[in-house]
């Protein structure tokens, strides 16, 4: 067993866990935050996405003490005072949700690609998501949510 | 609590630099290293790697720089992927790298996945590799005892088999600045374009003198037990003229030695390496003559 200190969507949090656990079971078993799913658990799928210092990385293939004196963040962080963040408003405005499962890996990467790139071309926007699968094939609304959240995100 | 993949009871070591990390690779004799992990972790919970001592060599400062210099260009073993596609200066100066950088995995992958550990998995089909061999590079292997370089073709031994002793850690891949004088291609054939393992890659790099081809390399992985050089492939296209690669390129079937797996018939993998080949190198050859105008 391990003390493991990390910041979890912007605050301080210490833990004690078993070495050998991953940062998707931390984040699911020990701090009960449901919105980062298991799906395939070894890389292929993409929901159980979280960023790690800002960086959109698979928290099924990290070792949970990677996340040690780090940043997580996860969907949780986005709405500040029951408000939605504009790329939720977006994903909402264009029906980018379907069964839910994928939506907040789609979204936290979407806030990790629009940190780096305000206007992201269509192209980009796919070239950015490769890691996440929409099982029920949503992706056209979800690129047009993007771009809209670009939008959103440029005015505010 | 066995519902899900479980990776069994390890100590996990987060040293805080190279030497205390060489240490404990010879102290504890069976322990893995581990940067990304995007390969080592599935392995674990599958069970086909088991260990009960992980060393965390991601944040090595040693490990994870990149260094121009005269005769070479140094990229730490612990470099991710997205670090060298937003490498400014490797893009100029060694765009083949970002090529299969920016093939490989998917952006959350690429956010961790190393330079290193693409090349330590020894997966047949790492696609770091054929790009990596055209380029002559070396490696750095470092213990506790010292450092050895050797050539990269001289590495892998088999599937997941590589020279490194187990008190061994790979920390630099070395590309000597000649070898990037050349014009290059990179061409990867999956089932689909994103986040899909290599049926077949070829990375060539080339330089004509009057038409005729005076210095080829040839590298592909997903044909062979390890990613190969096409050594009889080079000898054959040696001294030919650029209009003749097309027939000399048949050669590689003799030297190539595909499976059929998941991801390709034996066959089809034999029929898309030549057919790759020889695009990349009809492309390498346009590449050098841009380059050399």
């Amino acid at each position: 067993m391990k003390i493991i200190r990390f910041q979890l969507n912007g605050k301080w949090v210490e833990v004690e866990i078993e070495e050998n656990m991953t940062l998707l079971d931390l984040l699911r078993r020990k701090l009960h935050i449901t919105s980062v799913k298991r799906g395939c658990e070894r890389g292929e799928c993409g929901v159980c996405t979280v960023l790690l210092d800002d960086k959109p990385v698979y928290s099924c293939l990290t070792p949970a003490l990677k996340a040690e004196g780090r940043s997580v963040i996860t969907v949780e962080y986005l709405s500040k005072n029951g408000k939605l963040h504009p790329i939720q408003e977006a994903f909402i405005k264009s029906g980018a949700v379907q069964c839910g499962f994928c939506t907040p890996a789609f979204i936290l990467t979407t806030y990790a690609l629009l940190k780096e790139n305000k206007n992201p071309s269509e192209e980009d926007i796919k070239r950015f998501f490769d890691g996440i699968i929409c099982r029920c094939t949503g992706y056209v609304k979800i690129i047009e949510a993007v771009k809209i959240a670009s939008e959103l995100c440029n005015q505010s | 609590m066995a519902l899900f993949y479980q990776i069994p009871k390890l100590n996990y070591h987060k040293p805080k630099n190279l030497n205390e990390a060489l240490k404990l690779l010879k102290e504890l004799g069976d322990a893995k290293p581990i940067a990304g992990g995007t390969d080592l972790m599935v392995d674990m919970k599958i069970g086909r790697v088991k260990t009960r001592n992980l060393i965390d060599i991601s944040d090595l400062r040693e490990i994870r720089k990149i260094e121009f210099h005269k005769d070479s260009i140094i990229i730490g073993a612990a470099v991710t992927l997205q670090e060298i596609i937003n490498n400014e200066r490797i893009r100029r100066e060694i765009p083949i790298l970002v090529e299969a950088a920016e093939n490989l995995g998917s952006w959350q992958i690429r956010n961790v996945a190393t330079i290193g550990g693409n090349i330590c998995n020894a997966s047949p089909a790492a696609d770091m590799a054929p790009p990596l061999l055209i380029l002559n590079s070396k490696l750095k292997l470092s213990s506790i005892n010292g450092d050895r370089v050797i050539p990269l073709e001289k590495f892998f031994k088999g599937p997941r088999q590589t020279e490194l002793m187990v008190d061994e850690l790979l920390t630099e891949i070395i590309v000597p600045r000649e070898s990037c004088n050349a014009g290059m291609k990179f061409i990867k054939i999956g089932r689909r374009r994103a986040h899909t393992l290599s049926i077949v890659a070829v990375a060539v790099a080339v330089r004509t003198m009057e038409d005729k081809i005076e210095y080829v390399r040839i590298a592909l992985n997903s044909i062979a037990p390890t990613p190969i050089r096409a050594y009889k492939t080079e000898e054959e296209l040696i001294g030919s003229r650029v209009n003749e690669v097309e027939g000399k390129v048949k050669k590689l079937i003799e030297e190539i030695k595909p499976i059929s797996d998941v991801r390709s018939s034996a066959e089809y993998r034999r029929e898309m390496a030549v057919k790759i080949t020889i695009d990349a190198l009809k492309m390498s050859i346009e590449n050098w003559r841009c380059k050399e105008k």
